[in-house]
Formats: C-alpha cells, structure tokens, sequence
C-alpha cells in the first residue's frame, strides 16, 4: 500500500430535467465512456478495473446497474463491482484496488435517471423502514427541518442561503427572497434542480498517471464517514461526518473545494464545519444547485475538482449520501 | 422522423411484513396501547423511538422509558402539496418534536396552521392500532388536542409497512423500433456495427463491443430452440397449466435467442434444435409488445444439426 493514484481523465453527461433513455443509463454511458477514454488515449482493454454506483429504488427495477454493463461492451470478461450508493464510493472502492496492487488503472462511472419516479419520495427509501419510513418523510421536508435548525441556530439566514443559490445557479438574492417558499423555510432555488445524468473517471497509479496525462490530479487521501440512522439524536447544524472523514484525511490548507450538497443551506454547513475560509474557492463548478445527477452528483465532485486544480494547489472533493448529510466522503487531491 | 421513445407507468409495491425484535416490539406494542416509549442511551438521553443500537456507542439499547404524549417543536418544515403515504393529505407541517421526558426529538406530523419552533403539541391518536408510528395519526396544538389515556392491546411482534413506488419507465430508441414493429407484425433486430451480430432486441449497446446496434434487419417469425425447460411447478399468476415448455428462440438471422413458449405437442417432445414458428394472436390483439406471438409451433420440419446453434448456447 504505497502507490499514489491520480485522477487522469473525467467525463459527464449533460444535466438534462428529463431524458428520453432508459434507467440503465445506457445512452448517458457510452458517450462519455468513449470521452474519458479518448483523453487519455486508452481503449477498454486497458482499463484493470470498473467500478460503478447507482440505484435500483432510482430506476424502479432490481439488478438495474447490471444493463448499465452493456455499455461497457464487457467482452471479453471484465473485472468489475458495483455499490448502491453514490460513484464517489465506487471510486474509495477503485482507489483501494489499485493500492492493493491488483490493477494499474481503474474506471469509475455513477448514474441516475431521477427523472423516471418522484425523487423526493423514493428518497425516503433511505430511511429507517420500521419507525420513520412509515411516515414518508421526503428529502426536500428533510433538508427542510435542517434548514430550521440552523436559521433558528443564527447560523445563517435565508439571505445567505439565497446568496449560495445566486452564485450555484444565477439570480440574484434580492429578487430570489420576494420568491414564494417551496417547503418553508425552503424555495425552489435552495432544492438542487432534478437532474438526470452520469459522470466518469478514470484513476491510474502514479507510474501510470504520467503517460496518460500533463496533469495528473494526485489524491492524496480519501476519507469517509457515517452518522447514526436515528435522526433525532443527530446535531443537524453541523456534520461530525464530514469533520472526522476530513481530519482523516488532512484537508486543511485546500484553496479549492466542490461539495455535494444538495441544498444551499448544506453548503454554509460544510463551509463552517469544515473551517473553509474565503480564500477557499467553493463549488467553481456551480455544483449540485446547478445540476445533480443522483449517484453520479458526488463522483462528480472529484471530477470537477481534478479538473480545477491548480498546479501547486491543494483541493477537497466531498461527497454525500443519506438523509441531511448522514455520510460523507472527503478526498484531498494535490496537483504537481 | 424519429418518433420518441415508448414509455409507460410502471407501479410497483410491496406490503413489507418485518419482525420487530426486541426493542422494536415494545415499541410498536406501547403505541398500539396509546403509550410512548423511547430507549435510553449508554450516555443517559432518552431517544424516541427507541433506538436498537445506541447511535453514540452501538450498544444494544433495551431500557425503555415512558415518555408523554405532549412536546416541543424543535424544528419545522411546511408541506403545502403532501405526497402519497404522508401522515395528511392536506397542507400540513413536518416537525421535529422533543416528547416530555425524551432528550432527543422525533420526527412527525403536526396539524396546524401556525406551527413554530417552540410550540407545544400533543399526539392524536388513530382509532385502529397495530401499525407502529401510524398509530400516531399526527399531532395537534397541546391546547386544542384532547389528552387520550393508554388501552389494552396485545404484544405484537411483526409490522405491515406498504411501500408503493410509481416510475415512468421508458424503453431505448432501439427497443422502441422493435415494440412498434411488433405492433405492425413485424420482428425487427439490429446489427452491431463492430461484431456484426444481429440483435433482437436490437440494443442501445452492443454486450460484447459497448456500441449502439445500427443497421436494421426484419426477421422472420420463425427458427429454432436453442434450449429449453419444462415447467411443471405451479406458481401465483400462472396462465398455463403445468407441464408446459418455456424455450429459447432463435429467429433465423439472429444471433440472440430470446424466451418464449412452445406449445402445439407435447412437452416432452420438445428439443435442442428443433424448427419452431410462431403462432400469432388475432391482429385485433396486436399492441407494441411480443405478447402478439401467442406463443410458438413446431414446424415439422428437420431438426437443425448441433453444430449450426452451438455458438450461440
């Protein structure tokens, strides 16, 4: 366990309300399969690894990521896994499996067609079957009551929340606080847009990493953290997860962050809890207010930040899964 | 033109039957006799519900405690348009509500039109017990909620939890051609453009090659079975009566099987390589589906020899 790996290459699908393709994601795959390929010069045949996330509750259908397959064109056979979760941890999960020394190179990809059921309400698929499922409380209420939590807390107000939705999304703060509420304290603008869609990346040890690409982005660490199930004996003001998978991680002195936080108020979280001061660069991509394909979203992050990276500059990728922020992944990357 | 894809709602549910353990069933038990109970945690918060596992610690939590039917609102979110399966159907609030004698709040409905942190509520009861934290239809201002005292009711040791889900579920462009094509009677594969093989479906990805099938091929409506099985166990929603034979189908030309029937003689005559055609519904019938093949017929003509379907077993 003493090989670095970099990120070489991301791709994503455009974040459309609605596609026309299939939950398999088959459509979104090939193209930006065949762009992260073609930015470095690999075919199929060289990637060691491919490691995918996506859902099953999503697309409506089990066993749905294995269609997904098809468009790797998996002949012949693959070496391949697959988590329910957001791509982000089928990366920790491809980053773990080039350090063994198994494989050179990996392919990571995360899909999502949010588009096919109502996303808020399959969202609360997430939570404890036994004694809160059986209310159906939906993702947006949720993010909701943590919004309360901290305006009621003084740790923002709604003005800041607007302020996060102008720069993610454009507008401007003024004009989007006359704007009715969604779910009070929530307007549409604080809620990620529903988004279909799917992103790519392509890690490869280091000795690799060079042959492929000028610049590299060197992860440096990778974290990730859960809180309890129990939502009431959580402190939702702030995110110990997120804290602890950083701290792992040793993320202090990053200059550029993405984060995956699906709601304006997430972001101010994080930036608080994570210490992220002005000079940090947050979300440069627009992220998840911008566009939020649902599995790819967090995977993404690492990609956009990969991308960003300064030579010399140091940068966090966070990504989140579960109700109000519940796990967290932190990845440091560093660029030479 | 191009027509759109084909899509269609796909419902799909599931009444969940859990067994409920320990902690659970006390649980679930206290409220089918209008009683709250939380768990207390290895660091002494009272929690409700109660928790299995202490969220801090991991320990088995198993001291339950009687916490009041009143409360506070710790946090609140409107819910102007509920969805299906919310707590009420009409605008309500969502709350986080710290019970008297709990530390830490629960999550629930509150039934009013002013609701604010702070706020003190009382539980409102459902008439019929037994399904966990339903039997707490929502809650109500303390003032304006009627206090309801506890009842007999038995242990329960399982929960129903209905979970039903709605999608639009929608078929690839090349699928599509195919569904439509079976409207009109015909059976439409594709060819991948890298290996050459003849799909049917055709395939938004070619398994082998990761391509879209392009080049259009009509097939016949008739070729071989590849393999077979005969199905002689009876199941929920059966159509046909056991022993029957559910086979792989070989359209001439094509390079994928695909399932289907075989019926028209006995089961056990069916076989490997034996020349099949199918056997349409009255076109009256006929939608975007391959249900428009009832199912198919032996032809009577030679079998194929082995080796021209080995490669594709």
């Amino acid at each position: 366990m003493t090989d670095n790996v970099s990120v070489v290459s991301f791709a994503q699908a455009p974040h459309v309300r609605e596609t026309h393709g299939t939950t398999n994601g088959v459509e979104m795959l090939v193209p930006i399969f065949k762009e992260a390929l073609d930015n470095v010069g690999l075919s199929k045949e060289d990637i060691g690894f491919w490691c995918s996330g996506s859902s099953d509750y999503l697309a409506g259908r089990a066993f749905s990521f294995i269609a997904a397959v098809d468009a790797i064109g998996a002949f012949p056979p693959i070496h391949e896994s697959h988590v329910e979760a957001d791509a982000a941890w089928a990366l920790y999960e491809a980053w773990v499996k080039i350090r063994t020394g198994e494989v050179d190179t990996a392919l990571v990809y995360g899909f999502g067609k949010s588009s096919a059921g109502q996303l808020r309400r399959v969202l609360a698929m997430q939570l404890d079957p036994y004694t809160v499922g059986p209310l159906w409380p939906d993702a947006v209420s949720i993010a909701g009551l943590q919004a309360r939590f901290g305006l009621d807390a003084g740790l923002w107000t709604e003005r800041d929340m607007a302020e996060v939705a102008a720069r993610g999304r454009g507008g401007d703060p003024d004009e989007l606080l006359r704007r009715p509420y969604f779910a009070d304290p929530l307007r549409k603008h604080d809620c990620a847009p529903i988004t279909d869609g799917a992103a790519v990346v392509i890690l490869a040890r280091d000795d690799r990493a060079r042959d492929l690409t000028e610049r590299p982005a060197r992860i440096t660490s990778i974290h990730h953290r859960v809180e309890t199930p129990h939502l009431g004996a959580r402190d939702l003001t702030t995110s110990p997860s997120t804290v602890a998978a950083a701290k792992a991680a040793g993320a202090d002195g990053v200059t550029l962050a993405e984060l995956h936080t699906p709601f304006s108020h997430q972001e101010i979280l994080l930036r608080q809890a994570l210490g992220l001061g002005d000079e940090v660069r947050v979300n440069p991509s627009g992220g998840p207010l911008s566009g939020n394909p649902m599995f790819a979203a967090g995977l993404a992050r690492i990609g956009e930040a990969a991308t960003r990276i300064r030579p010399g500059e140091r940068a966090l990728a966070h990504a989140t899964s579960g109700p109000a922020l519940q796990q967290n992944l932190v990845c440091v990357l560093e660029a030479d | 033109m191009t027509q759109a894809p084909l899509s269609a709602p796909l419902d799909i549910g599931f009444d969940y039957t859990r067994s409920l353990g320990p902690t659970l069933s006390r649980f679930v038990t206290g409220l089918a006799q209008r009683r709250i109970h939380g768990a207390r945690g290895t660091d002494g918060r009272v929690h409700v519900p109660p928790p299995e596992y202490d969220p801090v610690s991991g320990e088995p939590l198993t001291d339950l405690v009687e916490v009041a039917h009143t409360g506070t609102v710790t946090s609140w979110c409107r819910q102007p348009e509920p969805l299906a399966g919310q707590p009420l159907q009409r605008p309500f609030t969502w709350a986080f509500i710290r019970l008297d004698g709990a530390d830490t709040p629960m999550l629930h409905a509150v039934d009013a039109d002013d609701v604010h942190t702070g706020m003190r509520v009382r539980a409102r009861w459902a008439d019929t017990g037994g399904n966990g934290v339903r039997d707490i239809v929502c809650f109500g201002p303390e003032d304006s909620e009627p206090a309801v005292e506890p009842r007999a009711a038995d242990d329960l040791t399982m929960l129903t939890t209905p979970i039903h889900l709605s999608y639009r579920h929608s078929a690839s462009p090349e699928e599509s051609r195919y569904l439509r094509g079976l409207a009109d009677g015909k059976l439409l594969g594709q060819r991948c453009p890298a290996c050459g093989k003849v799909y049917i479906p055709p395939r938004g990805a070619c398994p082998t090659d990761g391509v879209p099938t392009e080049e259009e091929i009509e097939l016949p409506d008739r070729g071989i079975v590849t393999t077979f099985c005969i199905v002689n166990v009876p199941f929920l929603g059966q159509r046909i009566k056991p022993p029957y034979v559910a086979a792989y189908i070989l359209l001439d030309g094509a390079d994928i099987p695909f399932l289907h029937l075989v019926l028209g003689c006995a089961a056990d005559e069916v076989r490997m390589g034996m020349r099949v055609e199918a056997a349409w519904k009255p076109r009256d019938e006929w939608g975007t589906t391959l249900e428009n093949i009832d199912h198919f017929r032996p032809t009577g003509e030679p079998d194929a020899p082995y080796d021209s379907y080995a490669g594709h077993l």
